[in-house]
């Protein structure tokens, strides 16, 4: 697993629960260290132990934890970059679940080695939408409902979310547009660089 | 396309950034994106030269010689602040003379972006800026965390070498380190005064009283050192009971004397380990750097044996200077 992935989740854990929690976690999760490098790869192995140990000490199911996570690499101070990084993807929410298509392909072309399942939208009309999630990573459908969800407040979107389970061998994600412009949305400068 | 109405507006939808001029080098027409960039001059009427700077090709300083640099890539600037950096093509129109300028960014977009504050809705659909933004930002974050990831494995490398330099028993530095400095003072021509001490009596603690206690003697002996010598000396365990201190900028021999007085002084004083008496004493042997004509490390590590040996020869726990040993040579 990438170690980006892993770190991700490392962030979210210290952002939302404290430092010492993590160290908890890292320990529980028998990794033998505590930071995640994020430009190194680890075993699958060891992002399992970690999810595992965080459902244990939180007494939450996995999903769950993974939705929050999603929601987190959106909406936190510290993933702002991130979060610009996916406002790159169209200048309306409805432009920006289009450009799902392509975001594994977006994803490798900042990180050669960061390999994402592909997404496919199905557009059943101009306010219902289907997110197919391809198989590849385990989890990732309910990380996607969080950033999904994250998004829409970022663009001042209104929608509704379903995780619509398995349908063949992909995860599927229902997206109803409520109201495209329902509120102000966060600000997006394509010049204001961060870091 | 001879509707210059229908031109216009085809321009307006592929080239944002497009002017049409006349012969005569006038703006008649202005792209939206372009216009946004100098919102407080209107462009149409304006003449290409007045506003904008050719930098290459840079004999081209005339209408009729841009009119003639068809399908050749120009570089200009505005003439006005923020002089924006542009790349531009000259597309002659076949019938009226003028023609059609198409200008874009190139490598000033992502200054331009901030500076005009543009949007995508700025760039044409097929522009690839949106993309080069994305990019930047994308690579200048990856860079960051394999930064901060190089920062921390040099860090790690130097924590390393530092243990390769240190003897992990006495914390002293190692053989390895003092061959370093040895080596390091004498390519620099640095005075030294060279100290070769030996523990006597050593190998009597360490089988009587066990390794636990030979151990313990030799951490004593190494706090002893380092607080007879200065910050500068470097204190170094060479072998087992044998140490060896180089005093940088120190070669007068009274000074040395008295150093290697108290060091024996204070390493015969018994130690205790587990409420056993641990006695050694030092013998010591000094040689200085001055007494070379051309220095080399084996031969004062060599000359400060031999002093060490005199100093046991003449009944141990006392220190000799290589200067006075009879067979000394300078």
């Amino acid at each position: 697993m990438h170690g980006l992935i892993n770190r991700a989740i490392q962030s979210f854990v210290c952002a939302t629960y404290g430092q010492p929690y993590w160290v908890r976690v890292a320990e529980a999760a028998q990794l033998g260290f505590v930071e995640f490098e994020a430009m190194l790869v680890y075993d699958d192995d060891v992002t399992a132990r970690v999810l595992d140990a965080l459902s244990g000490e939180l007494n939450r199911p996995r999903a769950e934890i993974l939705e929050d996570v999603g929601t987190y690499l959106v909406s936190h101070p510290n993933m702002e970059g991130l979060r610009r990084l996916l406002r790159f993807g169209g200048v309306s929410y409805v432009e920006f679940l289009h450009s799902l298509d392509d975001l594994a392909d977006w994803v490798r072309l900042a990180v050669s080695d960061l390999t994402l399942p592909a997404l496919e939208l199905r557009e059943l009309s101009t306010t219902e939408y289907q997110l197919f999630c391809f198989p590849g990573l385990s989890g990732y459908s309910s990380v996607m409902v969080g950033v999904l969800r994250a998004m829409a407040d970022d663009y001042g979107a209104l929608v509704m979310l379903s995780h619509e389970g398995q349908q063949q061998d992909s995860e599927v994600i229902s997206i109803m547009l409520v109201e495209s412009a329902f509120a102000e949305g966060r600000h997006f400068d394509l010049g204001a660089r961060t870091g | 396309m001879t509707d210059p109405r229908e031109l216009v507006s085809l321009l307006e939808t592929l080239c944002p950034m497009f002017l049409l001029v006349d012969q005569n080098g006038c703006i008649q027409q202005a792209g939206p994106t372009l216009q946004k960039l100098r919102p407080d001059l209107q462009l149409v009427g304006q003449g290409f030269l007045d506003v904008f700077e050719l930098i290459r090709p840079r004999t081209v300083t005339t209408i009729p010689a841009l009119m003639s640099m068809a399908r050749a890539k120009l570089h200009l600037k505005f003439h006005d602040e923020p002089r924006t950096a542009l790349k531009g093509l000259v597309a002659p129109l076949p019938h009226s003379g003028g023609a059609v300028i198409n200008l874009s960014f190139g490598i000033s977009i992502l200054d331009a972006v901030r500076d005009y504050a543009l949007t995508s809705a700025d760039f044409s659909g097929t522009d690839l800026a949106i993309e080069l933004l994305y990019l930047v930002e994308a690579k200048s974050a990856a860079m960051e965390a394999s930064r901060s990831l190089n920062l921390r494995l040099q860090g790690a490398m130097l924590a390393a070498e530092e243990q390769a330099y240190t003897d992990t028993l006495t914390g002293l530095k190692n053989r390895r380190a003092m061959d370093h400095v040895l080596a390091h003072m004498i390519s620099a021509n640095s005075a030294f005064a060279l100290m070769h001490l030996d523990l006597d009596f050593f190998k009597s603690v360490n089988d009587r009283l066990g390794h636990a206690a030979g151990d313990f003697v030799l951490q004593q002996a190494a706090r002893i050192m380092l607080e007879e010598t200065r910050d500068d000396d470097t204190v170094a365990r060479v072998g087992g009971d044998e140490f060896v201190i180089v005093f940088k900028g120190l070669t007068r021999e009274d000074t040395l004397e008295a150093i290697a007085g108290r060091l024996i002084q204070r390493l015969n004083e018994p130690m205790l380990f587990q409420n056993q008496k641990c006695s050694v004493s030092a013998s010591i042997g000094t040689a200085l750097s001055t007494q070379f004509q051309v220095l080399k490390a084996a031969d004062i590590l060599h000359a400060a044996d031999l002093a060490l040996y005199q100093a046991k020869r003449d009944g141990r726990s006392c220190h000799r200077l290589y200067s006075t040993l009879t067979n000394a040579r300078p």
